[in-house]
């Protein structure tokens, strides 16, 4: 075992922890700072495989945005410390929930585990430049496409947004 | 980051790195001191240590270590431990992939203004989980308004950086340098103005600092804390104040580039990090607080199409030099 596999176990171990505690524990905003634990971890997978920018690129818009987004929208709204209950679900509901996920990790490794090889981890490192111009080059188009997605779904949470509170003001 | 270097480099590296997180940060805090006291024409500290109250600082430090380490019963007590930690630590890590000549940096990443935005990102962090684990309203309304002074500042920031990023062609901070030319002072101006006000914001240093907000909501974030932990939050304000100086002298103001820039070029740096970190200081002392709505408007109207007719400057200029 190398050093590069140790350092991948450890991180793909905590990741996984940290996804499992964020959708288990009973405190909503400690779920959000699992989230931090799973997401910077997942960072750092990337960056034992050599992939630096992608690495980066999940710390700042993941835990830098997308978890601040979050905290925030806990903030704002209700965020109890200590366990809380209201955010329960049946057991019913768990049991589907648990099923599904499991499935979907099957498929996952299905997939992915004989394309993995069993050979000790190689770093292979990708340049930042290699990296932008086949970004901007050849999947120049799906970048593009998901763009507008977001744009599109950015302009409808904007709509929704204002059309419910222009009716509020109607109806007082 | 070389392949090749020894255990006693990486050492010594590190070493170096940490001095420089611990020193340099006091010495912005004597700076701040003794301006603020010459700008309200008052002397500040002159006992502590002897010439100008110097140890000030490291007297405070004893002080702090004193302190009654206060835990609020209501808090939620892991997070409200960890919090300092996760706000001082980013900067530590930011501060070693800052070149202040090419030689002389603690990590040359490929990437290093990436690593730098991402550090400075997760930093936030320690700040939102201090407003929320204290379980005080005041706390809980400075964590808010620092969740969205950070959402709304960091955008403009990351295309200040592009900006600069896109015109040397890399995005290591040490490559950002070497390609930095005189005339950039006026073509990357408004990327500068954007990281300036963006850095400021991001530090939560007057006139941004309607998070902490002391004659109004007590520091926000930082009301209950006490003893070392509230020295650590200190110490990161300062530590911005460095990492913020340093990034605006490396990338906007051509670092190491001056006469004898060979052998004095890490000087060059700090030369040129020091006005800025002035300007710090003296945003503090001569301007009101921004209210929660005018830094919104600030940010969205001012600084993001700021920032994005910068790049779109920066982007002709690449092509027709080309």
């Amino acid at each position: 075992m190398t050093a590069l596999d140790v350092a991948l176990v450890g991180f793909g171990l905590l990741a996984l922890a940290g996804a499992l505690l964020a959708v288990t524990t009973r405190h909503i905003v400690h779920a959000a700072l699992w989230l931090v634990v799973a997401l910077g971890s997942l960072a750092g997978v990337y960056l034992v495989l050599g992939a630096e920018i992608v690495a980066l690129v999940q710390l700042l818009v993941y835990v830098g945005a997308i978890v601040v987004l979050v905290l925030f929208a806990l903030m704002v709204t209700r965020s109890p410390i200590g366990p809380s209950r209201d955010h329960a679900t049946s057991p019913a509901h768990r049991g589907v929930a648990a099923v599904i996920a499991a499935g979907l990790v099957a498929l996952l490794l299905a997939v992915l585990l004989p394309i993995a090889g069993s050979g000790a981890v190689t770093r292979q490192v990708t340049s930042n430049r290699a990296l932008g111009a086949d970004l901007f080059g050849t999947w120049a188009w799906p970048f593009e496409l998901l763009s507008l997605l977001l744009l599109a779904s950015l302009v409808a949470a904007l709509a929704i947004a204002r059309s419910r509170a222009v009716t509020g003001k109607e109806d007082a | 980051m070389g392949a090749a270097m020894s255990v006693w480099e990486v050492v010594l590296r590190s070493v170096a790195v940490l001095a420089a997180f611990l020193v340099l940060p006091l010495l912005v805090g004597f700076m701040e001191h003794k301006v603020m006291a010459h700008m309200q024409a008052r002397l500040g500290p002159m006992y502590a240590g002897g010439f100008h109250g110097w140890a000030q600082l490291i007297a405070d430090a004893a002080k702090f270590v004193q302190k009654d380490d206060l835990l609020p019963t209501a808090a939620d007590k892991g997070v409200f431990r960890l919090a300092p930690s996760l706000a001082l630590i980013p900067y530590l890590v930011a501060l070693a992939v800052v070149p202040l000549s090419p030689s002389i940096v603690g990590a040359d990443a490929p990437a290093s203004a990436v690593v730098v935005l991402a550090a400075t990102a997760v930093g936030v962090l320690g700040g939102l989980m201090a407003g929320w684990a204290s379980a005080n309203k005041y706390s809980l309304l400075g964590g808010l308004r620092s969740a969205a002074q950070l959402i709304a500042y960091e955008l403009p920031m990351v295309l200040a950086v592009a900006s600069v990023a896109l015109a040397a062609g890399t995005l290591s901070l040490t490559g950002i340098a070497t390609e930095w030319r005189p005339w950039w002072l006026l073509w990357q101006l408004p990327a500068a103005f954007v990281f300036l006000a963006g850095g400021c914001a991001e530090i939560q240093r007057p006139p941004f600092d309607m998070p902490l907000a002391d004659s109004e909501i007590v520091f926000g974030p930082y009301t209950e804390y006490s003893g070392l932990r509230f020295a650590l939050f200190l110490l990161a304000e300062y530590a911005g104040i460095v990492l913020m100086s340093l990034l605006m002298s490396v990338m906007f103001l051509g670092a190491w580039h001056g006469p004898w820039s060979g052998p004095l070029g890490w000087l060059w740096t700090i030369l040129k990090a020091v006005p800025i970190a002035f300007l710090f200081l003296w945003f503090r002392n001569s301007w009101p607080r921004l209210r929660e709505d005018q830094l919104q408007r600030f940010a969205w109207l001012v600084l993001v199409p700021l920032a994005l007719v910068q790049l779109l400057i920066t982007a002709v200029g690449v092509v027709m030099m080309r």
